[in-house]
């Protein structure tokens, strides 16, 4: 199950999408992600899904594995979808049972809700799934650079979030390994109620959390012994560089959130 | 001539302190130990769990600071914290577990880390991406994530990305110890392609003897002291200081030692299987044993 989260996970191929500068990729995602909540309109979605559904295309990632990326929050999604369900006031009243009432209103909100976080989740991934974490840190530390000024620790932020991501993997595999380990040893994390349950993940985290501090002693070493001396001084081996198909890229994503604003405001769905 | 390494009267101490900072316990993991390593050597250190090989290891990458003597990597005392950088670019080092000390998701991009910090030029870096992923023979696989390589690939891969600082000598902590047998021959093959095509100077800190073989010196640790030096021959052919030290010798040479102890005519300092062969082939040649 945890092996399926795909955030931070990078797919190698050659595409267009995977070729833009991340910055591109950094700035579309959060434009895209903004313009998901800025109406309530099925039609601006559908423009969304579309647009989303073309950059995949490009991309040539197996969309498969874009929607794995789902699997882990589907609970989360039905219970939003649930909660708008039945706590949204409103005048058409579809069904009722007996505290719950069922409007019409909360129908939509709730569908509004679930569409927007599947968006939004399936529209990182691809992001993550295109853009390699090293590029990705590059590109946060590019923009927000200037942040510097009033000495925030921009590359070091960066270079702690690209580790970060570095590691998931990795600890997700030992979690499991552990998972099994102390199952092999009689322990049980199906049955109980849910506080018996959480009770029951305490031989896991603990473990987790030293191997993991454990590996970050090991790495702040290999990092020391690879002359590793923070941001000062330091050259780049992919340096980003703007070129054109990137300010194509930024007027393709623009026309994108026009287009958006013009569908839901002419179309009344 | 002054060796590349040279460490004099070398002692580290490893101090616990309570909560208001007063020392309760200190453990000397080094004590005392002189070791010369000339330039273009392979030189092996072997040692048990807790003989202080790996603390010695520290040492020569200026990761730790002597407590006590001193040491000089290539004329620079590791006691200066000045000279930090610069002594760990002269001398690399390749950590136990691969997965620790690789920083990106990419094959290019973590070779490319050491070069970045030491602020090489773009176009250079590549260059030496390139070149030093070749010299480990990983360069098909420079766009992979390491996360599927295996153990092996994933060691090879934290050697390019030392190689690719342009170093003089390589420190390997036990680069084989989390590895299968595969794995292990593919580093120790790389890091000896590496010491006599590139002239790389090599230190292999090690607990397997089988890997000791191919050195031109061998110092062998426990307690924090080195107990016994020599090539390797030499070494192994004392078994029994060498087990004092929680070693164990190779199993064909322990066949030689014990043949020769009965009383067969075999060399007390037989390394591999082949020279065993050999070696009983022509004692029994001599003997004109049938069918020989």
């Amino acid at each position: 199950m945890i092996r399926d989260i795909t955030i931070g996970q990078y797919y190698a191929t050659e595409s267009a999408i995977h070729k833009l500068d991340p910055r591109v990729k950094v700035i579309a995602t959060f434009a895209y992600i903004i313009s998901l909540f800025c109406f309530s309109k099925f039609s601006g979605y559908i423009v969304a899904a579309l647009f989303f559904g073309v950059m995949v295309i490009l991309s040539k990632v197996p969309f498969k594995f874009i929607v794995r990326g789902l699997k882990p929050i589907i609970f989360m999604l039905v219970f939003t979808a649930a909660l708008n369900l039945f706590w949204s006031q409103g005048e058409t009243k579809l069904i009722s049972i007996g505290i719950f009432t069922i409007t019409l209103e909360g129908v939509k909100k709730a569908a509004y809700m679930a569409i927007r976080l599947i968006l939004l989740i399936i529209g990182s991934s691809l992001m993550t799934l295109t853009t390699t974490p090293n590029q990705l840190t590059d590109a946060i530390e590019k923009i927000l650079h200037p942040l510097n000024k009033i000495h925030v620790p921009v590359h070091e932020v960066a270079m702690m979030m690209s580790i970060a991501l570095r590691f998931i993997p990795i600890l997700i595999e030992e979690t499991d390994k552990i998972m099994k380990a102390q199952m092999a040893r009689g322990a049980d994390f199906e049955s109980g109620n849910i506080f018996h349950r959480i009770k029951n993940m305490l031989p896991i985290i603990i473990p987790l959390f030293i191997s993991a501090s454990r590996r970050a002693n090991d790495l702040a070493l290999a990092m020391d012994a690879r002359c590793y001396h923070g941001g000062d001084g330091r050259t780049k081996m992919k340096p980003l560089k703007y070129k054109r198909v990137d300010f194509i890229a930024y007027v393709v994503v623009i026309t994108y959130l026009v287009i958006q604003q013009v569908v839901v405001r002419i179309l009344p769905f | 001539m002054k060796s590349f390494i040279e460490a004099n009267e070398l002692v580290h101490e490893y101090s616990r302190r309570d909560e208001d900072g007063n020392v309760i316990d200190i453990k000397r993991a080094l004590d005392g130990v002189d070791i010369r390593v000339k330039k273009g050597d392979f030189v092996a250190v072997l040692g048990a769990n807790g003989s202080g090989k790996s603390t010695f290891a520290k040492h020569i990458n200026a990761l730790l600071a002597p407590t006590e003597g001193t040491l000089y990597v290539d004329g620079m005392d590791t006691s200066d914290h000045d000279n930090d950088i610069k002594i760990r670019q002269t001398a690399g080092m390749v950590f136990q577990n691969p997965d620790n000390q690789i920083i990106s998701n990419i094959v290019e991009e973590d070779v490319g880390f050491g070069p970045e910090n030491m602020g090489v030029p773009t176009d250079e870096i590549w260059e030496r991406v390139e070149k030093s992923l070749k010299s480990v023979g990983m360069y098909e696989y420079r766009k992979d994530s390491p996360n599927h390589l295996s153990g092996g690939q994933k060691q090879r891969i934290a050697i390019a990305g030392i190689m690719a600082m342009k170093p003089k000598c390589i420190v390997l902590d036990e680069p084989t110890a989390m590895l299968d047998p595969i794995g292990r021959k593919a580093v120790i093959n790389t890091v000896m392609e590496l010491n006599k095509k590139e002239n790389i100077t090599v230190i292999l800190i090690t607990h397997y003897m089988e890997e000791v073989i191919g050195a031109d010196y061998v110092y062998v640790m426990s307690d924090g002291k080195v107990k016994m030096e020599g090539e390797p021959r030499q070494i192994f052919a004392r078994s029994e200081e060498l087990e004092e030290c929680r070693l164990t010798i190779p199993e064909v040479t322990k066949i030689a030692l014990k043949l020769n102890k009965l009383g067969v005519k075999i060399p007390k300092d037989v390394l591999s299987v082949e020279e065993l062969t050999e070696a009983v082939v022509r004692l029994c040649k001599g003997k004109n044993i049938a069918g020989l």
